[in-house]
Formats: structure tokens, sequence, C-alpha cells
């Protein structure tokens, strides 16, 4: 869980485009950027932010191949061990007619496992506590944040009125 | 930053918005109180949904006979209506996994409503198979589970069962691909509520804020479900037409069906689309956010998938000629000629003939032209899915027992019913989330809004 009662001091800005040109700058002057909140996906503001590339697709498709084998040796175990049944005079193990169901929980495995991981991850279910600091951030408003517990709290005021931010405030969480 | 858009590129949002002025417009109707057009179109699907009820009260507790269903013709109006649900609900998917897969951006203004739609179509598509299995409570025999007799397992063999495992499948899948793109958005509604309203939104958008981390495993997981969804979407129809395609009948026992019924399930699927948008973009005053240009690309979509359909239907044909195979020739015959003639007919003309008309961009772009032809091919395609399962079966092997099926009051009000159903459910959405992607539009706007691109495009920018 996070740190009880931070002070942090974050600015708004207008436009996706000022948000990454002060991304630029912030990490040109080496300021520890908390995070940024925008109310979209902002394309170019990972690497500036040193954002690795997500994992969950490896995830997915760990979730996938578990699905395949869980349909696959289901379907083989009950066909040809626990109660073997003749259709229409065809073999047991009738491998092409299990290839439907083994396709369908892969893709079944594969998307709720990942949904799962996704919310766990990133800390998202009902009622849990994360950080908010304002409304407009998921209407119109870009928002970089700032801790503001080791650090010279008038450089990054100085850093938000050079770039542009159009309100700076403070918040405790 | 914007992205690079040819400037013979429509604007796919008009009214000079800026980001603040899309929250306004898309949150607004979940905010007002209802308006009377909503009530009224609420009160008549309520009535027609607790009419369903009485019905699927009728059917069990008199049983199947109160259909008209009989020995020779075993499916009717039920596995129709089943499979015309079913295949409206392909275009949510289709538009919001393979759209998103070929960047196609105007998908932004309707991929909520539409996977909402197929949300809702496959719930009303899976009430048929389990009426139809008379006892309902029993449904759960379905599933393979570890059973007192024996343990005796379902049927791994059957396209029946694969086909229970597809729709489940999809109906979970879409449903979670739906709910995390609703995420961002419920939270845009919470931040403008206050009270318990904001609390009740607050639990239903998961406490999210907008985290750049957040956002990138979110477009990521999207952009997975989306990879995951296409290939599922074609294997849905594909599954239910193997119902079809594995029986030994002649008419049914034919290897087009797979593509053909993907097809016509896309192309049921945007005319159901078009006839919900039509609508909503009026009463919800979403004409901004879905253009007439969205209306010209569904119907552009439209007149391909019909005329893939339309391909199918005369190859259908050809082959029953070229196979030189009595049964096969005698089942072609009967569609068109025999005592269902009427339906061949309407499937003909409202699924190929008419969606025609759209090869003239005038008629793409009228909204009344395109409401009618939503409803023709919606009648089109139920009367297609009539034709492949009562027809086909009217006529069987055995000409003593030739029959002919119309359906009861039971039947016509569970049909009915389910478009109560249907349309309860979207109107309940309509209020209570946004209903066109907030936050996928707000990344569109730099380079498809009007002030970017068009003819009214800001020249500085």
């Amino acid at each position: 869980m996070e740190n009880q009662n931070k002070e942090v001091l974050y600015g708004l800005y207008d436009d996706e485009e000022v948000l990454m040109s002060a991304v630029k700058k912030a990490n040109e002057e080496h300021l520890d950027i908390m995070d940024v909140y925008t109310p979209f996906p902002v394309h170019g503001l990972d690497p500036l932010l040193g954002l690795s590339e997500s994992r969950l697709h490896i995830a997915g498709f760990i979730y996938g191949a578990i699905g395949t084998l869980t349909a696959f040796l289901f379907m083989t175990w009950v066909f040809t061990r626990d109660w073997p049944i003749i259709f229409g005079g065809k073999p047991y193990f009738s491998f092409p007619a299990f290839v439907p169901i083994m396709f369908e929980l892969t893709v079944l495995f594969s998307s709720v496992g990942m949904v799962i991981t996704f919310y766990t991850i990133c800390g998202l279910w009902p009622g849990s506590k994360t950080i908010r600091l304002n409304d407009r951030i998921t209407d119109d408003k870009f928002c970089i944040a700032f801790e503001t517990d080791n650090t010279d709290v008038q450089k990054l005021k100085d850093f938000f009125s050079s770039t542009g931010a159009g309100s700076v405030e403070t918040a405790t969480i | 930053m914007s992205a690079v858009v040819s400037p013979i590129r429509e604007p796919l949002i008009i009214g000079h918005k800026d980001y603040h002025q899309i929250t306004e417009d898309i949150c607004a109707p979940t905010e007002k109180t209802p308006s009377l057009m909503w009530v009224i179109a609420f009160s008549i699907s309520a009535s027609l949904l607790a009419f369903y009820v009485f019905c699927v009260g009728w059917t069990i507790w008199v049983g199947i006979g109160s259909w008209d269903l009989n020995r020779t013709i075993n499916w009717g109006w039920d596995i129709t209506n089943f499979v015309w649900w079913v295949g409206i609900g392909h275009a949510g998917t289709l538009i919001s996994a393979i759209l998103l897969l070929f960047r196609q951006k105007w998908r932004t203004g309707v991929n909520r409503a539409a996977e909402a739609m197929t949300i809702f179509a496959v719930m009303c598509a899976g009430q048929f198979p389990l009426i139809h299995m008379g006892r309902l409570w029993l449904g759960f025999f379905i599933f393979p589970y570890p059973n007192t007799r024996g343990p005796l397992w379902v049927n791994f063999n059957s396209p029946l069962l694969w086909d229970v495992f597809a729709i489940s499948t999809y109906f979970t899948v879409s449903l979670l691909f739906w709910y995390t793109g609703l995420v961002p958005d419920l939270a845009t509604v919470r931040d403008r509520a206050k009270g318990l309203r904001r609390k009740l939104y607050d639990m239903a958008s998961f406490s999210w804020n907008g985290s750049a981390k957040h956002w990138q495993r979110w477009e990521s997981l999207s952009l997975i479900l989306a990879g995951l969804a296409t290939p599922l979407v074609l294997s849905v129809h594909t599954i239910v037409s193997f119902d079809f395609a594995t029986s030994v009948i002649p008419g049914w026992h034919t290897t087009i069906f797979p593509p053909y019924f993907v097809a016509g399930a896309i192309f049921s699927g945007f005319a159901m689309v078009q006839t919900l948008m039509l609508i909503a973009r009026k009463v919800l005053n979403l004409e901004e956010y879905i253009t007439i240009e969205h209306i010209d690309v569904m119907n552009k979509v439209i007149l391909l998938t019909g005329s893939i359909v339309g391909v199918a239907y005369l190859t259908e044909l050809f082959i029953a000629w070229y196979s030189g195979y009595i049964y096969e020739q005698f089942a072609f015959y009967n569609r068109v000629m025999g005592p269902y003639w009427w339906s061949y007919l309407g499937m003909m003309s409202c699924n190929v003939i008419s969606p025609q008309i759209f090869w003239s961009r005038k008629i793409r772009r009228s909204i009344w032209w395109t409401f009618f032809m939503s409803i023709f091919i919606n009648i089109g395609m139920w009367f297609e899915r009539f034709v492949i399962i009562a027809t086909t079966l009217a006529r069987d092997y055995l000409p003593s027992s030739w029959s002919y099926y119309s359906p009861t009051w039971v039947e016509i009000g569970l049909f009915a019913g389910t478009l109560g159903l249907f349309f309860t459910l979207f109107l309940i959405f309509t209020r209570l989330a946004p209903v066109v992607a907030i936050a996928e539009v707000k990344s569109i706007l730099k380079g498809y809004g009007d002030q970017y691109t068009g003819e009214n495009a800001n020249q500085h920018h």
C-alpha cells in the first residue's frame, strides 16, 4: 500500500501536446515525476515516463495455453479413459471434433485471466483506494504530479509556470 | 502530435468540439431526467418483456405442445430466432475488435453501443435453446460437470455442444471487453456526480484514476482482447452453422455454410446497429459524434456483406444443380418454389436485391433510406434463417410425413418478447452509461475533429 499522508504538488495542463513537452522538460531537469494522469491514453508518453512495455500479453499467452491444454486433456480423458462411447463408428480419440472447444477455451481462459490480472496489478476493484487528485482529470485536464516530501517546492512551481500549466495545486494523499 | 490524416477524409466529430464539450455532450443523457420519448419506449419494451415472461411460463406449464412444432418440423421459430439474434450479436465485436485491429477510427463513435447491443442480442439468443429444452431448470445439464449419473459426460463431438461453449465464451469475452472499455468512462461520469451517485459510479468504475501506467495496460489489454475476439467472432457463427452443416439433411449439409453464416451475421448485425444508432443519435443528441459519415461507412459494410450473402445464395443453387444429386436439387427447388416460396422471396428481395441501392452515395447518406433498409435487412435475415430451417424440414425424405408449419401465438409472443427484452436492456443502458466511448472519441479528436480535417478545418492548425 501507499504510505499515508504524502504531500503532492500537481499541475493541470489543457492539452496533451503541452503535457508531452512538459514531461520532456521535467526529464531534462531531472525532476522525479510521481505519475501522470490523463483523460485518455496519450501515445508517446510511456517512453518519456520510462514505462516499460506491458507484459500483460505474456500472461495472456500462458492463460490461453492452459485453456487449450485443459480442453484437450479433459476431452481426451473423458472419451478414452473415463467413459468411452462410440459415436457413429468414429474412433474414441476423435481429435478434429475437439478443435472447436479447444479453441473456445483458449480464448475464454486467456481473456478472463488477462482481465483479472489487469485489474489486480493496477490495484483497481470496486472500493479500491486509488490516488485521485482532481475531478477534471477524467474530463479535459492532463495532470503531472510530484511528491514534495524531499523536494524543492519552489523549483517545481517554477517548472509548472514555465511549461504552461493552467493551475497548480497541492494535495495530501 | 495529431495523427496524419488525409485532408479529403471527412471529419468524424463535428461541431468544433473540445475535450470538455465531448464530456458534457456524451454524459448528458445519463444525467438528465428521461425524455418523454424514452419513457414511452421503455413502457412498450417493458410490456413486451412482461408478455415474454408470460409466454415462457405458458410454454413451461403447458409444454412444447403449445408451439406448432411437429415430428417433421421440429425446429421452427425458436431456432430461427436463436440464429437471428446470434447473428445480430456479431456486429458489436466486429466493430470493436476487427476494426480496432484494422485501425478504423470511425469505430470510436459507435463501438460502445454496438458492443452493448451484442451483449443484449446474445442474451436474447440464449433464451431460445434454453426454453426449447422444455425443462428450463435442468439447463445446467449442458455443462460437463461431475454428476451422479456415472459421471456421464456431455458429447464433445456434437456441434450443439460446441455451440454451448462458443456462445458462452462469446458472451463472457464480449462482456469483459465492453466493461473494460467502459471503466474509464464510468469514472468520467463519477467525477461529475455527487453523493450516492458518485459512490455507486466509483464502485462501477473500480476507482479508475487515469494513471499513465493504467492507460498503457488498458490499451495493451484492449488490443489483445481484440486479437482474441476477432477469431472468436468468426468462430461463433461458424459453429452455429455447424449445427446444420454437420447434419445429413439436404440443404443443410453444405460446406459453404460457415462463411455464408458469418457474412450474414455481420450483415444483420450492422443493420441492427443502424436501426439503433439512427434513433439513439437523434434522441440522445449525439448527431455530432455519430455522423452521416459513420452511417455511410456502415452502409458500405452492409452492401459488401449483403453481396457476399447474395453470392452464397446463388452458389448454393448452382452447386445443388451441378452436384447432380437429386435430393439436394429437390431441397433447393423446394426452397424457391415450394410451399414456403414467399419466405424465399422475402429473403432474396430484402437481403440481396434491395441493399444494392447502397451503391448510390446519396442513398447511403440518407437517414430515412438507411433506416428503412436496416429494418428490411433485419426482416430479410430473419427470413433467411426461417428458409433454412423450416423450409428444409417441411419436405424430408419421407413424403408421407411432409408437413407445414405456422407459429402459434406463444411462439410469436416469445419472439416479440425477446425484442422487448432487448430494447428494455438497451434503454436502461442509455440511462446508466455513456453511449459513446468518451475517452476513445477524445483520443481521435485531434485527427478527426472538423476543426482539424475536412472542409471546415482551421488551416492554421
